[in-house]
C-alpha cells in the first residue's frame, strides 16, 4: 500500500493544507529537539565534570535553565498545533469524502448498488478510521523523513561513527517493514471486507429478528454470531501475527541500534576519543532519530484501516455514473420498441414489451406476477436500462433525454414505497418546495388524511425507521399522497390498491380517476376493478426461457 | 467481585449498564500475560536509557573497560528484549480483546432477541445495527488502547519513580507528580471538555448513519421525485454539524498533547535542578546525574500516550452507555409465571408434566410431537414421521387429507388447539391502543377470516396470538391455558404466522426456507415451493434453490417474495396458520388458486386469514368462512 494515496489529495483538498502545515511544524519539532539535547548535554557535563552550580551554567548568553524552559514551552506549543491541525483536517477530509461518496451514489442510481449496510459502515465508522491516519500516521511519516535528516546533520560533525551507525540502520527499517507490509496488505483488505460483511450480516439478522423469532431460530442466531465472531478473531489474529512482525522488526532494529550506539559511544569515551557533552548529545538524540519511524509502525495498522476505507470510497467514485442525455422531454407517444430486459444471473427476460402509449391514455399493464410489470415502470424511470430495444418519448430515445427533467414529469407510486425517518409531512413532501395546505390536500386525496390526523402529532409525527408504526396500506397511501402532490403529466402506479381494503380502495380509485384526468397513466394492475379503470390493457407475457 | 458478576448475570435488564469485570473475566489469564509482557517491554526501554546514561557518565571517568562490562551487557539485553516482549504483549492483548468482543456481541444479541419486535419500536433499525457493529467494537478499544497501556504505565511508572526518587528524592517526587498529571490530570481535564463533544458527536453520527441508510434504501423514491438533492443537502447539514463538532473537540485533543510535552519537560528540568544540587551537596554521585535527568524522558515515552488512551476510554464509555440503553429497555412480554429459566436453557424439559396445571400438560404432548426441536434428534432424519408437515402439505395439495388413517396423522385433530381472544386490549407503544375489547374464537380446524380496514389492528391480533405482545387487559388462551403461562417459543411452534412484512434474508432461496426447518431436504423444499405455486419459477432459475434473493429479497418480485415467505411457513409444523394477505402482489388468477390450495392443504390445521373484504368476495367464497370478526372498538382510527 502506498503510504500516501495521491487520490486522497485529489478527492480531499483539505489534505494539502494539512501536509504543508505538518512540514513546517515538523521542522520546528526537529530544531527544538536538537536545542533541548544540546542544552541538556551541556548542563549535565558542566555540573558533573566541571562541578559548576546549575544556576551558573549559561548557554548562548541565557541561563541554561531559562533556555531549557523556553524550549520546553515551544515544544509544547508545536505539539498542540500539530494535534489541532490533524483533528481539524481529518474532520474536513472525512466530510469531503463522505459528501462526494453520497453524491456519487445518488447520481449512479439504484442499479448495481452495494448493500446499504456496507455503504453506511463506510460513510460512518469506516471513514472515522482516517482520524488515526491523519493524527498519527501522516505527520509521523513526514517526521520520519525530516527528523532523522536534521538530527544526522547535527550529529555528523560531532561523532562520525554514531552518525554512520544510525544512517545505516535507519533505512533498514522501512525496507523490512515494506517486506512485511507487502505480505499483510492483502490480509488487511480482507479484514476490512470481513468487518463490512459482519456489519451487513448484523443489519440483516436484526432487521429479520421478528421473522427469526416466529420460527424459533433467533436463539440459534446467537450461536451463529458467536461462531462468526470467533472466526473473525481467528482470522484477525492470523493477520496480526504477521502484521505485528513488522513492528517487531522495527522495535528490534531501533532499540538494538540505540543500544549499540550507546555502548560504542561509551567505549570511545573510555579511550578518550570523545568528550562527555558529545556523547550525551548522541545518547539523547539517537532514540529520537528512530522515534518517528517507530510511531509510524505503531500506527500502521490503524492507518491501514483508514487507507483501506479511503480506497473503498475511491473504488466507488471511480465507477462512472451513467451519462445522462440533454434533450428536454416533450409530450408525446411513449413507445416501447421491442424492449427486452435481462438481469444477470437470471434465466429468461424480466420484461418483453412492444407497445405505444399515447398522451392522456390510461393503460393497465397486466399479466401474471413476475412478468415484468414493475420492470417496465423501472425502465421508464431510468432505473433499469433495456438490454435490447429502445424506449422513445416523442421520438427521442430515453437515454438522450435530460433524465432529471424527464423524471420531473413523472409521479410514481412504487409497490414498496420507502418511508424516511422523518415527519409524515416530510415523507409526503420529500422536497422543501411544497407548502402545508398542498400536502394536506394531497394526503386527503390519497385517503391518508384520516389516519394521519389520528397519529400523536398528526403530520408532525416522526416515523420510525422504514416507516415503523404504519401498516402497509397506510404506507401505500403516503406514497399515493406523494403522487397527488407531484401533479405530473405522467403517472406510474405499481399496484396502488394492493394493500387497501374495499372501502379505501374504492376511495383511492375515485382519486386515481380524478388524477388520471388529462394525464398519461400507466398502472401495473391485477385487480379487475383497477384494470376496468384503464382505457386499454397491455398484457405482458415475458415467457421464461430456461437457460 | 463475584457478587457483582452474579448480579449482572441474573438481572441484565435491571442493571445500570455493563459492569466491566464480568466482561473481562473470561479472558483474565491472557490479559495478565499481556500486562506482564508489556511491563517487561516498557521496563526494558526505560532501563536502556537509564543504564546507558550511567554507562556513558562512568566512561567519561576513563575506568578500565572491564568495569563497564555488566552495564554493556545490560544495555544490549534491553535492546534485544524490548521488541520481543512488545510483540507478545500485543498478541496476548488483542486475542483477549477479541474474545471479550465476541462475548459482548452475543450477549447483546440475546438481549435484542428478547426485545424484538415490540420492545424495539423506539429504536431505529440502522441505529441498532450501528450499536451492534460499532459500539460493540468499542470494547476492543477499551482493552487494547485503554486497559493495557494504563496497566503497563502504572507498573513501569511506579518502578521508575522509586529508582529516581531513591537517587534524588525531589526529582522522584516531581516525576511522580508529572506522571499523575499525564495519566490522570490531563484525561480528567480532557474529559470534562470532551464529554460534551462526545455526547454531541455520537448522536450526530447516529443521525448521519440513519440518514445514509435512508438515502440508499429510499434512492428510487428520491430519484423519481427529484428529492435526492434535498436529501443530500439535509445530510450535508448533519455532516457539517458533525464536522464542526469534531473540529471543536480538536482543540482539547491538542491540549492533552501539549500538557504532556510540558510535564515531560518539567520533570526533566526538575531532574536537572534536583540532581545538580544533590551532586553539589555530595548526596548524589556525579556519574548518576545523567540517569536522573534522562530517565524521565524514557518514562514519558511510555506515559505519553495515556491521555490518548483516556480519550479512547471516553468514546468507549459513550458506546457502552448506548449499549446499556438496550440492556435496560423494558421487557415487552410479561415474565412467564412458570419457571422461565428452565425453558430458555433446556427447551426439551417441556415434555415433563408441568404438574401444576392439568391444561398445560394437555397442551404439552401436541407441542412436542410437532415442535421443531424434534428435528435436532439424530434419528429424525430417517424417520418418516418427523417429515410430518411437508408430507401433509403435499398430500393435501392433491386431495383433501382424510381425517384419520394415515400413519402421519398422529398429530391429528387433537394436536390442533383452540385459541381464544377474550376481551383483549393491547398496543405496541404505551398510550397507543391498537385493539380494544376484542374477542375472537378459533376452534380447532376452523377457517376464519379476519377483516377490517388497514390500521384497525388486525396485525396486532396476530401479534397477540404468537405472543409478540401480551394484552394490557383481557387474555389470550390456547386450549384454555393463558398464553402468558406458555413460553413464547412454544406458542410459536404451534401458531405459525406470515406477517405482512415477512422478512427475507440476504442469502439463497434454500437458506431462507431452511430457517423454518434447518434439516429439510431439497425435496421437502420443493414440496412447499409447489404448495406456494413457486416451484415452476424456481426450476427455471439457473441456480435453482441456490439463487440469492438479494438484500431484503429485493431481487425477487413482490409476489415472489410473498410466496417464498409463505412456503417457508408451510415448512414448519405449526398447527395454526395466521396468514396476513398471503396473496398480496399476485394476479387475480394466481391469488384465487393459491388461496384454494392453501385452505385445502391446511387439512386439520386452523387457518386465520387476514384479508380485505374484496379478496373475500372474489377468492374465499368457495371455502366455508365460519366467522368474520372485527374489533368492536377501533381506538387506533
Amino acid at each position: 500500500m502506498k503510504p500516501l494515496d495521491p487520490r486522497l489529495l485529489g478527492y480531499a483538498q483539505a489534505t494539502r493544507a494539512y501536509l504543508a502545515a505538518t512540514v513546517v511544524l515538523g521542522f520546528g519539532h526537529a530544531a527544538l529537539l536538537i536545542a533541548q539535547a544540546v542544552l541538556l548535554a551541556g548542563a549535565i557535563t558542566a555540573v558533573f565534570l566541571n562541578g559548576a552550580a546549575i544556576t551558573a551554567v549559561e548557554a548562548s548568553g541565557l541561563p541554561v535553565l531559562v533556555a531549557l524552559a523556553l524550549v520546553v514551552a515551544a515544544r509544547s506549543a508545536v505539539a498542540w498545533l500539530q494535534e489541532v491541525a490533524a483533528a481539524r483536517s481529518a474532520a474536513a477530509v472525512k466530510s469531503q469524502l463522505r459528501s462526494r461518496l453520497l453524491t456519487h451514489i445518488a447520481a449512479r442510481g439504484p442499479a448495481g448498488g452495494r448493500p446499504a449496510g456496507e455503504i453506511a459502515a463506510l460513510a460512518g465508522g469506516g471513514l472515522d478510521a482516517l482520524d488515526a491516519y491523519f493524527a498519527r500516521y501522516l505527520p509521523q511519516l513526514l517526521l520520519a523523513v525530516l527528523v532523522p535528516g536534521l538530527l544526522l546533520a547535527r550529529l555528523l560533525p560531532a561523532d562520525l561513527v554514531a552518525t554512520v551507525t544510525i544512517a545505516v540502520t535507519l533505512p533498514l527499517i522501512p525496507v523490512f517493514m515494506a517486506l512485511v507490509g507487502m505480505h499483510t496488505e492483502a490480509q488487511n483488505r480482507r479484514q476490512f471486507r470481513l468487518l463490512a460483511r459482519l456489519s451487513h450480516h448484523f443489519l440483516d439478522v436484526v432487521a429479520g429478528l421478528p421473522t427469526l423469532k416466529l420460527f424459533g431460530r433467533a436463539r440459534a442466531q446467537a450461536g451463529i454470531i458467536r461462531r462468526i465472531s470467533d472466526d473473525q478473531r481467528r482470522h484477525t489474529m492470523r493477520t496480526l501475527r504477521t502484521a505485528f512482525l513488522s513492528s517487531l522488526v522495527l522495535e528490534l532494529l531501533a532499540t538494538l541500534s540505540v543500544a549499540l550506539v550507546a555502548v560504542g559511544v561509551g567505549l570511545r569515551l573510555v579511550h578518550g576519543d570523545l568528550d562527555l557533552a558529545t556523547a550525551l548529545l548522541v545518547l539523547i538524540l539517537a532514540p529520537e532519530a528512530y522515534r518517528p519511524l517507530r510511531e509510524v509502525g505503531a500506527n500502521y495498522h490503524a492507518s491501514a484501516e483508514g487507507l483501506a476505507a479511503a480506497e473503498e470510497v475511491f473504488t466507488i467514485l471511480e465507477t462512472p455514473p451513467p451519462v445522462a442525455g440533454t434533450v428536454p422531454p416533450r409530450d408525446g407517444d411513449i413507445v416501447f420498441e421491442n424492449v427486452e430486459v435481462r438481469f444477470p444471473g437470471r434465466a429468461g427476460a424480466a420484461l418483453r414489451l412492444d407497445a405505444t402509449i399515447r398522451p392522456g391514455e390510461v393503460v393497465a399493464l397486466t399479466g401474471p406476477s413476475g412478468c415484468g410489470k414493475s420492470t417496465a415502470l423501472a425502465v421508464l424511470l431510468g432505473f433499469v436500462t433495456a438490454s435490447s430495444g429502445l424506449v422513445r418519448v416523442d421520438g427521442v430515445p430515453l437515454e438522450d433525454l435530460d433524465l432529471a427533467a424527464w423524471r420531473r414529469r413523472i409521479a410514481w407510486v412504487p409497490q414498496r414505497p420507502h418511508l424516511f425517518a422523518s415527519s409524515v409531512y416530510e415523507n409526503i413532501a420529500l422536497t422543501g418546495n411544497a407548502d402545508g395546505p398542498e400536502v394536506v390536500a394531497a394526503a386527503r386525496a390519497a385517503g391518508a388524511d384520516v389516519f394521519v390526523q389520528e397519529l400523536p402529532e398528526a403530520y408532525g409525527t416522526v416515523l420510525g425507521d422504514a416507516g415503523a408504526g404504519l401498516s402497509a396500506g397506510q404506507r401505500q397511501r403516503i406514497a399515493l399522497a406523494r403522487a397527488f402532490l407531484r401533479d405530473a403529466p405522467i403517472v406510474l402506479l405499481d399496484e396502488p390498491t394492493a394493500n387497501l381494503d374495499g372501502a379505501t380502495a374504492a376511495g383511492v380509485m375515485d382519486a386515481i380517476r380524478r388524477l388520471a384526468h388529462g394525464r398519461t397513466v400507466i398502472i401495473a394492475a391485477h385487480r379487475p376493478e383497477l384494470i376496468a379503470l384503464a382505457d386499454r390493457e397491455i398484457r405482458l407475457t415475458a415467457e421464461l426461457v430456461p437457460a | 467481585m463475584t457478587a457483582a458478576a452474579a448480579t449482572d448475570r441474573s438481572a441484565p435488564g435491571a442493571g445500570r449498564g455493563f459492569s466491566l469485570y464480568p466482561l473481562l473475566k473470561p479472558a483474565a489469564g491472557r490479559l495478565g500475560l499481556a500486562v506482564l509482557a508489556g511491563s517487561g517491554a516498557a521496563g526494558a526501554a526505560v532501563a536502556l536509557t537509564a543504564v546507558s546514561a550511567w554507562l556513558i557518565s562512568r566512561a567519561a571517568l576513563h575506568p578500565p573497560v572491564l568495569h563497564l562490562m555488566v552495564a554493556i551487557v545490560a544495555v544490549r539485553a534491553c535492546g534485544l528484549s524490548r521488541g520481543v516482549l512488545r510483540y507478545l504483549e500485543r498478541l496476548f492483548g488483542h486475542d483477549a480483546a477479541f474474545r471479550i468482543l465476541a462475548d459482548v456481541r452475543v450477549r447483546l444479541f440475546e438481549r435484542l432477541e428478547r426485545l424484538a419486535p415490540a420492545g424495539l419500536a423506539d429504536f431505529r433499525r440502522a441505529d441498532l445495527a450501528r450499536r451492534l457493529a460499532s459500539d460493540v467494537g468499542a470494547v476492543l478499544d477499551l482493552v487494547t488502547r485503554v486497559l493495557l497501556p494504563y496497566a503497563v504505565a502504572a507498573v513501569v511508572g511506579l518502578a521508575s519513580v522509586l529508582v529516581v526518587g531513591a537517587l534524588a528524592p525531589a526529582a522522584g517526587l516531581v516525576l511522580a507528580a508529572a506522571l499523575l498529571v499525564a495519566a490522570v490530570g490531563v484525561p480528567v481535564l480532557q474529559r470534562a471538555a470532551a464529554r460534551r463533544a462526545d455526547g454531541r458527536l455520537a448522536p450526530l453520527r447516529a443521525e448521519l448513519s440513519t440518514g445514509v441508510v435512508d438515502l440508499v434504501h429510499g434512492l428510487p423514491d428520491l430519484l423519481a421525485y427529484g428529492a435526492t438533492r434535498d436529501r443530500l443537502d439535509r445530510l450535508a447539514v448533519v455532516d457539517a454539524r458533525l464536522t464542526a463538532a469534531s473540529r471543536r473537540s480538536a482543540a482539547t485533543a491538542g491540549l492533552g498533547a501539549a500538557v504532556t510535552v510540558l510535564v515531560t519537560g518539567v520533570s526533566v528540568l526538575a531532574g536537572l535542578i534536583a540532581g545538580a544540587y544533590a551532586v553539589r551537596s555530595g548526596t548524589l554521585r556525579g556519574e548518576l546525574l545523567a540517569l536522573v535527568v534522562l530517565t524521565p524522558l524514557a518514562v514519558f515515552e511510555i506515559a505519553g500516550p495515556l491521555p490518548a488512551a483516556a480519550q479512547h476510554y471516553a468514546a468507549a464509555r459513550a458506546s457502552l452507555h448506548r449499549l446499556a440503553e438496550i440492556w435496560t429497555a423494558p421487557d415487552p412480554l410479561h415474565s412467564p409465571r412458570l419457571a422461565p429459566t428452565a425453558v430458555s436453557t433446556a427447551p426439551r424439559q417441556r415434555s415433563e408434566p408441568a404438574g401444576q396445571n392439568g391444561q398445560h400438560t394437555r397442551l404439552a404432548p401436541t407441542d412436542v410431537s410437532t415442535a421443531p426441536r424434534q428435528r435436532s434428534e439424530p434419528a429424525g432424519q430417517n424417520d418418516p414421521h418427523t417429515r410430518l408437515a411437508p408430507t401433509d402439505v403435499s398430500t393435501g395439495l392433491r386431495q383433501r387429507p382424510e381425517p384419520a388413517g394415515q400413519n402421519d396423522r398422529h398429530a391429528g385433530p387433537a394436536g390442533v388447539p383452540e385459541l381464544r381472544v377474550e376481551g383483549v386490549t393491547a398496543g405496541w407503544v404505551a398510550g397507543r391502543t391498537a385493539v380494544g375489547g376484542f374477542d375472537l374464537v378459533l376452534p380447532a380446524g376452523s377457517r376464519v377470516a379476519l377483516t377490517g380496514p388497514s390500521g384497525s389492528g388486525k396485525s396486532t391480533v396476530a401479534a397477540l396470538l404468537v405472543r409478540f405482545l401480551d394484552p394490557w387487559a383481557g387474555r389470550v388462551t390456547m386450549d384454555g391455558v393463558d398464553l402468558r403461562d406458555v413460553p413464547a417459543d412454544e406458542v410459536r411452534a404451534v401458531v405459525g404466522y406470515l406477517p405482512e412484512d415477512a422478512y427475507l434474508f440476504d442469502t439463497t432461496i434454500g437458506a431462507n426456507l431452511r430457517i423454518a426447518r434447518p434439516d429439510a431436504t431439497d425435496g421437502q423444499l420443493r414440496e412447499v415451493l409447489r404448495a406456494a405455486r413457486l416451484l415452476e419459477w424456481v426450476t427455471t432459475l439457473p441456480d435453482g434453490l441456490d439463487t440469492l434473493v438479494g438484500e431484503h429479497g429485493m431481487a425477487l418480485s413482490g409476489g415472489q417474495r410473498r410466496r417464498l415467505a409463505l412456503a417457508r411457513l408451510l415448512l414448519t409444523d405449526a398447527r395454526v396458520l395466521i396468514l396476513d394477505e398471503p396473496t398480496e402482489h399476485l394476479d387475480e388468477a394466481t391469488a384465487v388458486a393459491l388461496t384454494r390450495d392453501l385452505l385445502a392443504a391446511a387439512g386439520e390445521r386452523t387457518v386465520l386469514l387476514i384479508t380485505h373484504p374484496t379478496d373475500l368476495d372474489e377468492c374465499l367464497t368457495r371455502v366455508p368462512v365460519t366467522a368474520v370478526r372485527r374489533g368492536p372498538g377501533r381506538p387506533a382510527e
